[in-house]
């Protein structure tokens, strides 16, 4: 693309195109009289979307409807418990769990006579089960996207979609009005800090970078998104990948880079498959490669795969691992602004990061920085999981509290049990207990009270999760993961693990805690990168909160949640069975016998303690002690 | 799965065909082992020794790479694969009842492959459909809201 004139004329071209799904009307001439929006996104995907397309095409065809209601497959919506999920727009109705036996109802109601099918409308549980326009929704309310714009709006896999929602305008605005010093400041008057978890200025980041003099520099995007449970980056790059790589371009302007990488998780093959149509297109558009709207900048970005390593997500592994080693990861300084890939300055910002840039650029950085909180600016993006009655994807402007993301937006908890506690930064990060769900989410408080943002990952339990087992869960991760590179880490992880398998399994010592604490000061103090030194966290903080629950496991050999197997013991109340015999049908190992209609009994020897009965049961007649 | 003599030397000639496309960019190793597990499935010495000839650098340095990460494969794998995902979202929801089924109806452990070489069982972090915890896939399929006591009917199907 040599002038912005041409990109202008896309975006002219193309409003048509988008304007029904966003609150404008279509063109007169135009046929389409509505838009389907199906969520295409890894949640909805697993639920079965694509099956929902397939039947969708099909019926419309049958009623010859295909010119007049268009279907666009997008990114994630955010509402993944429900998936799969379609909108039909102009009217904004909202379908939850659709299937494809639904789709002929919806065609032939909807579409043809006009009517939606009430049944498929989602009922918003916390406003008495109406039907209301999605933005009104109890999950929707209280959010602000910034980062997931598009997501759920646009069909990623077509560039001209973004370009008519203002996508490469920024590029453009970067490229012909403003220095590279100009983008920098700006991104530093935002307020910008990294997305990835660690929070650190972005303008000053690239301020760096910019200031090491090379020939050759580089601008890389760690896609490499490994916390378990976290699905942010790879809904953004699912859902808007232009918007990341837009960022890019722009980074590379401002630092004086002509090259970028994208080093994205394998296990994200819908993400990879997304990005690399988005890089063909826009090197087809001439939006990356030489001479970029005419101005002489030349950009281009690669995509690398990363192989299941997740210390590959820590900056200096990660660059590592592109240069084709074993991922791991180098001492810090000197730090990749001043040597990064390939020995050259470089910037790696996380994917959430750059997709807020572009806004910024367009919209200036007051506007970012007006939303948040003082010293954390703009939006973070949430994956909400665990025992959560919305799991799915949230944005939130900075300094929500905890309790509005799980009560309003999440839906609260499910099955009327109780809440115990948050877990956020994934395995470097920590919990936040009932006790503090007024703290508002924002990177300072978090660190204040012994957890940290983290990428975004927001994993709640219950009271049947057992603190002790969710720090050994993250502990046997992060032993599993250690690269070995560091002595602290790779041993130091290990003898805390051994020490909380014991534990869980009722032979837990005196000075146990008092011995996981001392191992936790060492290795935070000592290892390597910042996988060994936030390894700890997850035990010191269920330590800071919980250590009662560790107390019980020690000296009373019990487990408080009745979650540790070694410790449990599954009863049937005599009182309560009715003798329905479900629970000896679902039992897995035949443990459980009786005669119908009087109570039945779990034969101890044989239990695994998998828990099956206990949710089978519709009388609550089982439970785990 | 075991490979026929055909081909072996099919995925040969185009893994050849490949590392000539790309031995000269910016880091070329990982790309190119990642093309030969995706080929073979799995990377035999003899596939590393290829590799090492053509970017002329030694064995042990692929070798290295290959047991550094979890997705390259040192052996074959089975006809089904099947993944329990164990991320956070599906552990707190019961995940580990679903995978210690699995391991106990298969009698292999995670990472093994059964003996009648139909199923290789892999733990995976995060598959990232959180909403249906706990997932399990076989191959392609996604099985979702899963316990324990649907694990049998699951495998009875492959």
């Amino acid at each position: 693309m040599k002038s912005l004139a041409e990109l202008a004329a896309i975006r002219e071209q193309m409003q048509d195109q988008v304007a029904l799904r966003i609150g404008g009307k279509a063109d007169e001439k135009s046929k389409v009289r509505a838009h389907v929006l199906v969520c295409a996104g890894t949640g909805c995907t697993s639920s079965g979307s694509h099956k929902v397309v397939e039947a969708l095409k099909e019926q419309l065809q049958a009623k010859n409807l295909q010119e007049e209601i268009k279907i666009v497959t997008t990114g994630c919506f955010g509402l993944c418990a429900l998936g799969p999920v379609m909108i039909v727009y102009p009217e904004g109705t909202f379908y939850s769990r659709v299937t494809a036996e639904d789709i002929p109802e919806i065609v032939e109601e909807h579409f043809v006579n006009g009517k939606p099918v009430e049944r498929l409308e989602y009922k918003d549980p916390l406003a008495d089960n109406k039907t209301l326009p999605l933005p009104e929704t109890s999950f929707y309310k209280k959010q602000h996207r910034v980062a997931l714009r598009n997501c759920g709006v646009i069909n990623p896999e077509i560039i001209e979609e973004y370009i008519a929602m203002g996508g490469y305008q920024a590029l453009g605005k970067v490229l012909t009005e403003m220095t590279p010093a100009d983008v920098i400041q700006t991104i530093k008057d935002s307020g910008l800090r990294g997305r990835g978890g660690g929070g650190f200025p972005t303008g000053t980041k690239w301020q760096f970078a910019a200031n090491s003099v090379s020939d050759k520099k580089y601008v890389v995007c760690n896609a490499d998104e490994g916390d378990p449970g976290a699905f942010m980056d790879r809904s953004v790059l699912e859902g808007d990948p232009h918007a990341v790589l837009e960022a890019m371009a722009i980074a590379g302007y401002a630092i004086g880079a002509d090259e970028g990488y994208i080093y994205v998780r394998a296990e994200y093959p819908i993400a990879v498959q997304r990005l690399n149509i988005a890089v063909g297109q826009a090197r087809e558009k001439g939006l990356l490669g030489k001479d970029i709207f005419g101005t002489g900048f030349n950009f281009d970005i690669q995509v690398r795969l990363g192989s299941g390593a997740f210390v590959c997500g820590e900056e200096t592994a990660l660059l590592t691992s592109i240069e084709g080693h074993r991922g791991e990861p180098r001492p810090r300084p000197p730090f990749p602004a001043v040597k990064g890939l390939f020995g050259q300055p470089t910037i790696i910002n996380n994917v959430e990061t750059y997709a807020n840039v572009a806004q910024i650029i367009i919209n200036g950085a007051d506007w970012f920085a007006s939303m948040g909180t003082e010293k954390s600016k703009g939006t973070k993006v949430f994956a909400l999981g665990g025992k959560i009655t919305n799991t799915g994807l949230v944005e939130v402007p900075m300094g929500t509290t905890l309790r509005e993301v799980l009560y309003e937006i999440g839906g609260g908890i499910p099955g009327g049990k109780k809440f115990k506690a948050a877990q956020t930064g994934g395995p470097s990060g920590g919990c936040i207990p009932a006790s503090l769900i007024d703290t508002p989410i924002d990177y300072d408080s978090l660190i204040s009270i012994g957890s940290m943002m983290g990428s975004g990952g927001l994993i709640v339990m219950d009271e049947d999760n057992c603190m002790v087992d969710i720090a050994k869960f993250f502990l046997e991760f992060t032993v599993d993961e250690s690269c070995g590179k560091c002595t602290p880490c790779r041993l130091g992880t290990r003898r805390m693990l051994e020490i909380l398998t014991r534990i869980t399994e009722g032979k837990g010592e005196d000075g146990d805690i008092e011995k996981l604490e001392e191992l936790a000061m060492n290795i935070k103090a000592t290892a390597l990168c910042g996988l060994g030194q936030t390894a700890p966290n997850p035990v010191l903080s269920t330590l800071r909160y919980f250590r009662d629950e560790y107390e019980a496991h020690i000296y009373e050999k019990r487990c408080p949640a009745g979650h540790c197997k070694k410790l449990a013991k599954i009863m049937i109340d005599p009182e309560k069975c009715k003798g329905c015999s479900l629970c000896s049908k679902v039992c897995p190992v035949n443990a459980i016998s009786g005669q119908v209609k009087s109570p039945f009994v779990i034969d101890q020897e044989k239990c695994i303690k998998c828990g099956t009965c206990v949710e089978k049961c519709r009388f609550g007649a089982i439970v785990k002690k | 799965m075991a490979l026929t003599n055909e081909q072996l030397e099919q995925y040969t000639a185009e893994l050849k065909a490949f590392i000539a496309d790309h031995k000269d960019i910016d880091g070329p190793l990982m790309p190119i082992m990642q093309k030969a597990q995706e080929l073979f499935g799995y990377l035999s010495l003899d596939t590393q020794k290829i590799i090492a000839d053509a970017l002329d650098i030694p064995v042990s340095e692929v070798y290295g790479v290959a047991t550094f990460y979890a997705q390259f494969s040192l052996q074959p794998k089975g006809e089904n694969i099947i993944s329990v995902c164990t991320g956070t979202a599906c552990y707190v929801k019961g995940a580990q009842a679903v995978l210690d089924e699995v391991v106990n109806i298969l009698g292999v452990d995670p990472g093994q492959t059964s003996a009648d070489g139909k199923f290789t069982i892999q733990d995976t972090r995060c598959l990232g459909c959180c909403g249906l915890a706990p997932v399990m896939t076989v191959n392609h399929d996604v099985y979702g809201r899963l316990t324990a006591g649907d694990v049998k009917g699951i495998l009875e199907k492959y």
